[in-house]
């Protein structure tokens, strides 16, 4: 069995186009929410949303290989450039070597209503042009990355609602520990438009506390009432720990840890005995007590249910008050199908700056999220191994865990 | 619409779209070995043509055509309901 480490990360998100950027907003638990009249005016009930640009990216693909790329597609473009320089690996590399691609993403559906609606007008597909295709499949994004960056090896997407960026990096470590692979891409990307969430507003799940969108996202807070919105895309380049060594490669931590479990019960309220199990399950596969987590970034959306049902499975396995815990959706949003990954990107961030980022916006504990030791204001902290949640529709749930290679 | 007009609309298209450069656009010039303008290519330019010539291209006949000169008689013949 291979080890696994990360030796490139990569983002560009509603609080940061890159590293940097990310790495500051964290700090000060600046909020990347804001609102978009938009989406009340297409009759959206909430207006909030994770802010993002769109890269210009003209100049810097070929026509031919931008014209396939959907919106998350070109996020998941940067945070990849970005990764692949943090981790050494120029473009031959990877035309000499295998090296594959794993994505988390469930939905592409900005590109699928645009070609709807020109077919229902114009009644001739011929129309809607060679790109269509290309963006409007879930796989959107592993297929054109991995034709932009020529990779010859795993090439699939992974779609497990909420949980995909994080299952993404799961399975990519468990390619790499039985010896498939010596190098996958692995990350989560998420459309940030009106249409893409238009059902999942329908559902009230979303926060309305429009006033002050900063302080919508309330993670585990008493007073908090929905979840908001958000996206981007992140990248974790996983490696064997042998291919690293060998080239030399920067080791930003070690994947010591993947966990997983379906709560074979509602399909979207989750529940506690499934998050447990795939917290122990990669507890066990970590072969660590579970003293030894210094954080936990919990998956934690800032819904009643959610967060409470969370709270409650961090509890019983960790015990009441002890280890760091903090929702990172607390400033950006929930970030879907990206969040897997860009939770460990973050988690990283905080590893490799001694911090723990604030889930900010938690004022008042309730019956559940009093139970547990949650990070309200920026922390200094030595953390030498965190753990990951992410939870989705369907009871699907993923943990990570990784440690700081000493 | 006369041939210099087709020409100058072409050029301007494959210049601003297809971010080809001035200098490669010659008649002679072949689309798929000069301007590596393959298939998925073809798939577009039927979208402009249909666009900015105003008429829906027949993807059997666009088969024929080998060089930009060829794509301009293609457009020049059935441009105007001709």
């Amino acid at each position: 069995m291979n080890r696994v480490v990360i030796t490139g990360t990569g983002v560009y998100s509603t609080i940061g186009k890159n590293l940097e950027e990310v790495k500051a907003s964290l700090y000060k638990g600046k909020s990347g929410i804001g609102f978009d009249p938009a989406r009340k005016e297409i009759g959206l009930r909430s207006g909030l949303t994770g802010i993002i640009e769109r890269p210009k990216l003209k100049g810097m693909l070929s026509r031919r290989n931008r014209i396939g790329l959907a919106e998350q597609g070109e996020y998941a473009y940067i945070s990849t450039l970005e990764a692949l320089e943090n981790a050494k690996i120029q473009q031959d590399y990877l035309e000499e070597h295998e090296a594959g691609i794993i994505f988390g993403n469930d939905t592409s559906v900005t590109p699928v209503i645009s070609a709807n609606d020109l077919v229902r007008e114009k009644k001739d597909t011929t129309l809607l042009g060679s790109g269509s295709i290309f963006q409007s499949m879930n796989s959107t994004v592993t297929m054109n990355l991995s034709v932009i960056f020529k990779l010859k090896g795993v090439n699939f997407t992974v779609s497990g609602a909420c949980a995909s960026g994080s299952h993404a990096i799961g399975l990519g470590y468990m390619l790499i520990k039985q010896g498939l692979q010596d190098t996958i891409i692995c990350g989560g990307a998420q459309e940030v438009n009106p249409e893409s969430v238009q059902s999942f507003d329908g559902l009230s799940a979303f926060s309305v506390k429009e006033d002050d969108p900063a302080k919508a996202s309330r993670p585990f807070d008493k007073s908090r009432d929905g979840l908001v919105p958000s996206g981007g895309a992140a990248t974790v380049i996983l490696e064997s720990y042998e291919s690293a060594k060998k080239r030399n490669a920067p080791i930003l931590g070690e994947v010591i840890g993947y966990g997983f479990s379906s709560n074979g019960d509602h399909i979207s309220v989750p529940n506690i005995d499934g998050p447990v199990r795939s917290l122990q399950m990669a507890l066990k596969d970590a072969a660590i007590k579970k003293e030894k987590i210094d954080y936990i970034n919990a998956h934690a959306t800032s819904t009643v249910v959610g967060d409470n049902n969370g709270a409650q499975a961090i509890a019983e396995v960790f015990g009441e008050k002890n280890v760091p815990v903090s929702s990172t959706k607390s400033i950006t949003g929930h970030e879907m199908w990206m969040c897997g990954a860009s939770e460990i990107v973050y988690s990283l961030i905080m590893m490799h700056n001694s911090f723990i980022a604030p889930n900010i916006n938690f004022e008042t504990p309730d019956q559940f999220s009093k139970k547990l030791n949650i990070i309200n204001h920026t922390k200094h902290h030595n953390i030498n191994t965190f753990l990951s949640n992410s939870f989705g529709f369907g009871g699907t749930n993923s943990s990570l865990i990784v440690k700081k290679l000493l | 619409m006369n041939k210099e007009e087709i020409i100058n609309k072409v050029n301007n298209f494959l210049v601003d779209e297809f971010e080809l450069e001035e200098g490669q656009i010659t008649p002679n010039s072949l689309l798929k070995e000069d301007l590596e303008i393959e298939s998925l290519d073809f798939v577009d330019i039927a979208v402009i043509i249909e666009k900015e010539f105003g008429f829906k291209v027949v993807g059997e006949e666009m088969s024929d055509i080998r060089t930009l000169d060829d794509l301009y008689n293609y457009i020049k013949q059935h441009v105007n309901g001709s």
